[in-house]
């Protein structure tokens, strides 16, 4: 298909054009034999679900991110890697993915054609299909340039439950690496910022990682991707439904000198800074050493670290200073408001 | 012969007030009984006509030093004359003994019996009596009996007992009660856990203690509502040690020193800040430190010039501004001063911004690599309660942390208020105090402090159940602020939740005018005030930043009438903490292009033009975190940082603006004119300031090399010049204006104050202040106690 040019109305109407957009490109890149088939719906096979497991994992998610494109990504790889990781911090395996594209008329087809490419790469990366999917075309201003809807069904292997309600006192809190890149690669990427900085996305898929992990340690306590609203966000929701606090240590928390040079100056906390390949385990502290080795095996948890630990309380978290102060980072209300008087 | 029965209502029970009407009664002839009740105290009397007379008179008159009479009550009583000499009747079960009192300094008699070789109780560091001592800080529950304190595990000695039960006894039914045979020990170790025995010479750990602190060590001192770091002020080596470990470079230290005279070597002390040192609340008083090589006024001290301490107690601020100095309020603290011709420090013993300890244990653990020495005891500090911080303006006291000596004394609530509901307002955010409403009044909590600390969220959630069961309070409904981020907004609206209760939300500021009205006792009905709120932050009804307000308001309701013109904090939380984005801020609204082209010799631009301005500028232009807010903190804040007053960072709160007053000589004020400020009215009939002019002006001076007192001292005069423009305006629109009200935390500049104050009143205005509560956000809760109370009587 000839790359010149922009998607227009006729994109979306039925017609011949839409017909080579799907066909000739979506289809093009994405090529997998359940998609090739060409039907209205993707036809799975039971026994490649229950061969992997006793449980099927469904969720979905949307993806809207300005600019489009941005360092280490674009929009096309988080849409996979999101849904992705939501399946994998199940204890799923993630296999199939489908793809809703809203495309804002205007939108260049070459950046359609490198975002498609970065999807079928991320796919392919992290083992799965994308087998079905829907493109819709609407006017100027009723999108901003592109929206991706994906859903992902995967299986959960016997025996996996991890739950946000299920941290004990005594479990150690893991993370797998830096945190705050993605917030600020994405702020940075903004433009005109005028910020010296060379952050690039995390975004990655997490499944072998997980993998990895429930492989030592069937019985993680909690697990999250650690995305909108960062990591106090996520531990927030850990410790409030299990009825511990989690105290943090902040001379562990594992964050990158030009992250924390930018948050000092955008007055941001990069505690609630979004991630895209970060995922958060409370594990029993015993199996600690042997997750972490595990992870450390991976590419994605390479860095990985024990920052915290879980203690008797009423579902705070609390950040403790290299000093022996304690603050408590709960979740934000809304935007981040100055309460100092 | 005449009969009468008397109820008098108040402070009335636990302060020894019955011995004293027995004491009374014997005194003139009086016969009858007197008794506890549900409402307080019950007297029933015989005796002549005229006697009676007299008896009733001496009753208000003659009260015990801890009581406080809200009201007395006298009707005919018609029955016989009991047999027998007037007698106190013991309180039966069913009494209710509700509330309790502040912690007390040490009476003028306890500290006699400690000081006197032959008395039971010499060097005894625990001694008390129902005219003085611990109450809230060792208190668990109600009834206030001595099982219900950490008094609990100590049984009192035949000699104690015997005291206790004696009417004519100053000990009678004193709860905190006892001696060195019976009551709590005191003892000296090292930071390893062992004990420092005295030396010979010694007479006791006291001493030992003392004579540590003389060789220039650092001391933990378990006292009342906490635990103190001690140094030897004087010892310049000691107090740079003191502040190392702590962590505390620039926030003046508290001083303690033994007597009055010890202070008036450093510090000019007025009759009413005397007063305030040595009543019954002792608590830390900002002193003026006499100004260097000003020969002290005092009698018999012509000759000799004001006492040097080393600059490092003022921490970033200069000679001649503020001590803050308190005097011995325990006998341990009478005993270990004794010998002291200079000041200790004391200050808490914490980290930075931490509450201090309260346990031994943690004493032990979180002084290790800060104290060198514990001084320890073991009667349990139950409650944590801090010193109370006060300053004379204008000739009454003002009280800018309601702590120990004051919490939780209650507050009558003005005319109207009588027939509240029971209520609970839980306060702000930073200086933390709840209120409870019950019966008319209200009853703050001791200053807590900062809510995003995790040990004071913990004493903050212990604190609000302990005063329900003390006050045995349920609230009908429940008031926060308006910011959702404030925790104390969260709790309020999660209790409001699990109980079933309306939930009422007070604008921040409004909360301030309803505080200063409330304690000026400005009745229910008493029509509208102006309310001008000079404050750091708010959350405002339009969703931005409040903080330099002019509100038309009464208890349930008000108006913005003006306010500065909201400017950006870049960085939000940020541009608090570097005074310095608010100057550019600031100069951004002025034109920022111009004033570098035509300032740029001023080292304060060039000092701009090294940071990140270009990413503020986008993160404005884009709204990224750059909260707009007409806070006049703020534009404090902006003026001390182009000054250069703690421009890149600050280390407590409100610094750099603190650091600008202190270099500001009052009496220069009265000599610069004013910068000007613009008056605007908005559209909509808002007016607003706008500090351009001020700034163009202040750029220019500072280019002709005025120094930073002659342009503070004009931006304070354009500040007092301008609010009181607008105050006299809105005055002479709105005849419905009977007042104007002035709260918020800039009115702890004294400069501004003072001088507000005094052209306001000049114009004829009638002007409320703030005395019994802080004008910070240690008064909010007050005033939205005050707000609810009105509004569930509104409906
Ligand atoms: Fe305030
Ligand atoms: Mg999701
Ligand atoms: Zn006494
Ligand atoms: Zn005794």
């Amino acid at each position: 298909m000839n790359l010149t040019g922009s998607i227009t109305l006729a994109h979306g109407s039925g017609g011949r054009a839409m017909h080579q957009l799907v066909d000739d490109l979506i289809r093009q890149t994405f090529t997998n034999p359940l998609l090739a088939e060409g039907e209205d719906q993707a036809r799975i096979p039971l026994t490649e679900l229950t061969a992997n497991g006793d449980r099927l994992a469904f969720t979905t998610d949307s993806y809207v991110v300005t600019p489009l494109e941005f360092p280490g990504g674009n929009i096309g790889t988080l849409a996979i890697n999101g849904t992705v990781n939501d399946l994998a911090v199940g204890g799923a395996k993630p296999l199939y993915l489908s793809c809703g594209f809203i495309i804002e008329e205007g939108l260049a087809l070459e950046t359609f054609a490198r975002i498609l490419q970065a999807m079928k790469l991320a796919a392919d990366e992290a083992g799965v299909q994308i087998v079905t999917g829907d493109t819709k075309v609407v006017q100027r201003g009723g999108a901003d340039k592109l929206f991706i809807n994906t859903a992902g069904v995967g299986v959960i292997p016997a025996g996996f439950s991890p739950s946000a309600g299920s941290a004990q006192a005594g479990d150690v809190i893991i993370v797998n690496g830096w945190l705050g890149d993605h917030g600020v690669a994405i702020l940075n990427a903004r433009g005109d910022l005028a910020l010296d900085a060379d952050i690039e996305t995390d975004c990655a898929p997490l499944n072998r990682l997980t993998e990895a992990m429930f492989a030592v340690c069937p019985d993680i306590h909690c697990l999250r991707d650690a995305t909108r609203g960062g990591l106090a966000t996520v531990l927030n929701e850990f410790a409030e439904r299990s009825g511990v606090d989690f105290v943090l240590k902040e001379e562990y928390l594992p964050i990158r000198t030009p992250v924390r040079g930018m948050c000092e100056i955008l007055g941001l906390d990069p505690l609630y800074l979004a991630n895209e390949g970060k995922l958060v385990a409370v594990v029993p502290a015993d199996a600690a050493p042997a997750v972490l080795d595990a992870m450390k095996h991976i590419p994605e948890g390479r860095d990985a670290c024990i920052i915290g630990e879980a203690v008797e309380g009423d579902g705070h978290v609390i950040l403790q200073t290299a000093f022996g102060g304690e603050r408590i980072v709960d979740m934000l209300p809304g935007e981040q408001l100055p309460r100092i008087c | 012969m005449e009969s009468c029965r008397i109820r008098i209502t108040g402070l009335v029970q636990g302060v020894g007030f019955r011995p004293n009407v027995w004491r009374l009664a014997r005194t003139h002839g009086i016969a009858g009984t007197v008794r506890n009740d549900s409402a307080g105290v019950l007297v029933e009397a015989w005796g002549d006509a005229s006697r009676l007379v007299t008896f009733q008179q001496v009753l208000r008159a003659d009260i015990p030093p801890l009581a406080r009479i809200d009201g007395v009550q006298v009707e005919a009583l018609d029955a016989p004359c009991p047999h027998g000499d007037f007698r106190i009747i013991a309180s039966e079960s069913g009494d209710i003994h509700t509330g309790i009192l502040p912690d007390a300094a040490i009476c003028p008699a306890c500290r006699a019996d400690i000081f006197e070789p032959h008395n039971r109780r010499y060097r005894y560091p625990f001694t008390n009596c129902t005219h003085c001592g611990p109450r809230l800080s060792i208190v668990r529950g109600i009834p206030y009996d001595r099982a219900n304190t950490s008094m609990a595990g100590f049984t009192l000695c035949p000699d104690c007992q015997q005291e206790y039960i004696d009417p004519s006894d100053r000990r009678f039914h004193a709860q905190p009660n006892a001696c060195a045979v019976c009551g709590p020990q005191l003892w000296l170790e090292d930071m390893t856990g062992q004990r420092v025995e005295p030396d010979e010479s010694e007479r006791d750990c006291i001493d030992s203690a003392s004579r540590l602190l003389r060789a220039g060590h650092i001391l933990a001192i378990m006292g009342l509502g906490g635990v103190h770091l001690t140094c030897d002020a004087s010892n310049e080596r000691a107090v740079a040690e003191l502040r190392r470990r702590k962590r505390r470079y620039q926030k003046p230290l508290a001083l303690m020193a033994r007597d009055l005279a010890v202070i008036q070597r450093y510090c000019h002390v007025s009759e009413d800040e005397a007063a305030l040192l040595q009543s019954k609340h002792a608590p830390i008083v900002l002193l003026e430190e006499t100004p260097p090589n000003l020969p002290l006024s005092g009698e018999g001290q012509e000759e000799q010039s004001a006492a040097l301490l080393p600059p490092l107690i003022r921490g970033g601020l200069g000679r001649g501004f503020l001590l803050g100095f308190m005097l011995p309020y325990t006998p341990l603290h009478a005993l270990l001063l004794e010998t002291w011709e200079t000041p200790l420090v004391m200050t808490s013993a914490n980290l930075t911004e931490e509450p201090q300890c309260i346990s031994v244990e943690e004493t032990r653990q979180r002084m290790q690599g800060i104290a060198d020495y514990l001084l320890l005891h073991n009667r349990l500090i139950v409650n944590r309660v801090d010193d109370a911080v006060t300053r004379v303006l204008t000739g009454k006291p003002r009280i800018l942390r309601r702590a120990r000596g004051y919490a939780p004394e209650p507050l009558t609530l003005p005319t109207g208020f009588g027939n509240t509901s029971p209520l609970l307002a839980m306060g702000g955010e930073l200086k933390n105090t709840f209120a409870l409403v019950r019966d008319g009044q209200a009853i703050l909590s001791q200053h807590l402090g900062d809510l995003e600390d995790a040990r004071t969220w913990k004493e903050y959630e212990h604190t609000l159940h302990l005063y329900q069961q003390l006050f045995e309070h349920q609230p009908a409904a429940i008031i926060v602020d308006q910011h959702p981020g404030y925790r104390s907004t969260q709790l309020g609206q999660q209790w409001a939740r699990e109980h079933a209760l309306p939930l009422i939300e007070a604008q921040h500021h409004h909360a301030h005018v309803a505080a200063c009205m409330a304690e000026n006792n400005w009745p229910l009905e008493g029509g509208k005030v102006l309310g001008i709120v000079l404050d750091g932050l708010g959350y405002g009804d339009d969703g931005t930043i409040w903080g330099g307000e002019f509100l038309l308001a009464d208890y349930t309701d008000y108006q913005r009438l003006g306010h500065f013109k909201p400017t950006p904090m870049p960085g939000g939380t940020q541009a608090i903490l570097q005074p310095w984005r608010n100057t550019w801020a600031h100069l951004q609204n002025l034109g920022w292009k111009s004033v570098e082209e035509q300032f740029s010799s001023l080292e304060m631009i060039q000092h701009l033009q090294q940071q990140a301005l270009a990413t503020l500028a986008v993160m404005q232009e884009r709204g990224i975190n750059s909260p707009l807010t007409s806070s006049c903190g703020r534009l404090f804040d902006a003026v001390a940082a182009a000054l250069g007053f703690s421009r890149n960072a600050i280390s407590y709160e409100g610094q750099a603006a603190i650091e600008l007053e202190a270099a500001t000589p009052p009496c220069l004020l009265n000599i610069v004119p004013p910068y000007p400020f613009l008056l605007e009215q908005t559209l909509s009939g808002t007016w607003e300031i706008d500090p351009a002019p001020m700034w163009y002006e202040l750029l220019k001076d500072l280019q002709t090399g005025y120094n930073r007192a002659a342009i503070s001292a004009q931006f304070h005069q354009g500040l007092i010049h301008v609010i009181s423009e607008l105050a006299g305006k809105l005055c002479e629109e709105m005849p419905e204006i009977r007042a104007i009200a002035l709260s918020g935390g800039v009115f702890q500049n004294a400069l501004l104050f003072k001088g507000l104050l005094k052209t306001l009143e000049g114009m004829g205005l009638n002007v409320l202040t703030h005395s019994s509560v802080p004008t910070n956000d240690g008064g909010l809760s007050l005033g939205q106690a005050a707000i609810g109370a009105a509004r569930l009587l509104a409906v």
